[in-house]
């Protein structure tokens, strides 16, 4: 069941591979989001954030179709989800940490829709028709993600002297886990050669100048580059957050593997 | 965060009346409310309430102590003398044969 036991060599394991990575990304974002569903600030934030984890899962869904189709061995987007162990998951390190408070949650938004928005930006190109429809269709949404999360940085950092502070540290906490959002590894640098992939190294420059841009109008001090980056959620290496939300998120589904919504 | 003139207390966000353009030049119509902060998370509250089944194509939010209301005690004044006068309708009238053959 692993994908991580053999390097994908042909265009099309190379492809799976791709999906698989950012289908993970967004499933384990939207299952963290998902956990503010009753537990929102107010009702209606509480009805954004759910809105946004529904959008990522049914990103995901989508990816992993298209990744189950490409494979091509029987399986489809449960198995991809529900059937996959810890190490098999290639998700950020950034998306599985525990949701924190709403600056936490807010702050890992920005970043990732920010992130997701210059690389969809890249991706709608895609030198594949389905994955680029996927991309262009998704972006729409995302860039609604951006808007959301980047007002709510603006007010928490330029609110309250307890909400700049909550966000502030925030931003400290997760700094450390946005290198790995730029690192071309064998996989990538593939994805980009066969004209499917975005050279994420370029990514930075824009996606720093805007964060940088937004937290220093939210009066917020953008943490330093030169500290500890965690690195690995791209080869199955996690933190010990992602096998406990995993246990919850696919419990049913490999309890009663044959249950269906009647 | 900025103050907001209608704030109702001081730990609650304030209330907004939604109303929403179902097509290209149809009137608006109220969807319901929403709180928040300001106005650009009120808009954005209401997209996430109010606009997720392909409702309409435009948003507005109105601070809802902005909104001037009738009271019930108005209703005889400004309503009841209205209703002794079918004339006012236009089915009140019948339309002319000729008129009609011309549809």
């Amino acid at each position: 069941m692993s994908t991580l036991d053999k390097t994908p060599v042909k265009r099309d394991e190379i492809l799976f591979e791709y999906l698989v990575r950012l289908a993970d990304d967004r499933l384990i974002l939207g299952q963290r989001l998902s956990e503010w569903s009753g537990h929102g600030p107010e009702l209606e934030e509480d009805l954004a954030l759910a809105n946004i984890a529904l959008d990522m899962i049914g990103h995901a869904s989508g990816l992993y179709t298209y990744a189950a189709e490409i494979e091509g061995e029987g399986r489809d987007e449960d198995d991809l989800a529900y059937f996959r162990d810890d190490i098999d998951f290639k998700n950020f390190q950034m998306l599985e940490q525990p949701k924190g408070d709403l600056a936490y949650t807010i702050a890992r938004q920005f970043l990732f829709s920010l992130y997701s928005y210059l690389l969809y930006m890249e991706l709608k190109d895609a030198d594949d028709e389905q994955f680029a429809g996927l991309a262009s269709k998704h972006l729409k949404e995302i860039r609604y993600h951006l808007r959301h999360s980047r007002e709510w940085v603006l007010r928490l950092g330029d609110g309250t002297e307890e909400s700049h502070r909550r966000i502030q540290d925030a931003f400290d906490d997760i700094w450390m886990y946005t290198g790995e959002l730029f690192e071309m590894d064998e996989v990538d640098k593939k994805a980009a050669e066969e004209g499917f992939g975005a050279d994420l190294a370029k990514l930075r420059k824009p996606w720093k100048e805007h964060v940088d841009e937004v937290l220093d109008e939210a009066t917020l001090t953008v943490p330093d580059d030169n500290q500890y980056m965690a690195s690995g959620g791209r080869t199955g290496f996690h933190t010990e957050h992602l096998g406990h939300m995993l246990a919850q998120m696919q419990f049913l589904r490999r309890s009663y593997p044959d249950a269906e919504w009647t | 965060m900025k103050e907001s003139a209608n704030g109702t207390k001081q730990n609650e966000w304030p209330l907004w009346e939604v109303f929403y353009q179902p097509n290209n030049g149809k009137p608006f119509e109220h969807a319901g409310s929403v709180h928040a902060p300001d106005a650009e998370m009120a808009l954005q509250n209401a997209r996430d309430t109010y606009s997720r089944r392909n409702e309409g194509i435009n948003l507005w939010v109105v601070p809802s102590d902005q909104i001037v209301a009738s009271t019930p005690e108005d209703q005889g004044p400004f309503f009841d003398p209205a209703n002794d006068k079918a004339y006012r309708h236009p089915q009140f009238y019948s339309v002319p044969r000729a008129a009609k053959k011309r549809k």
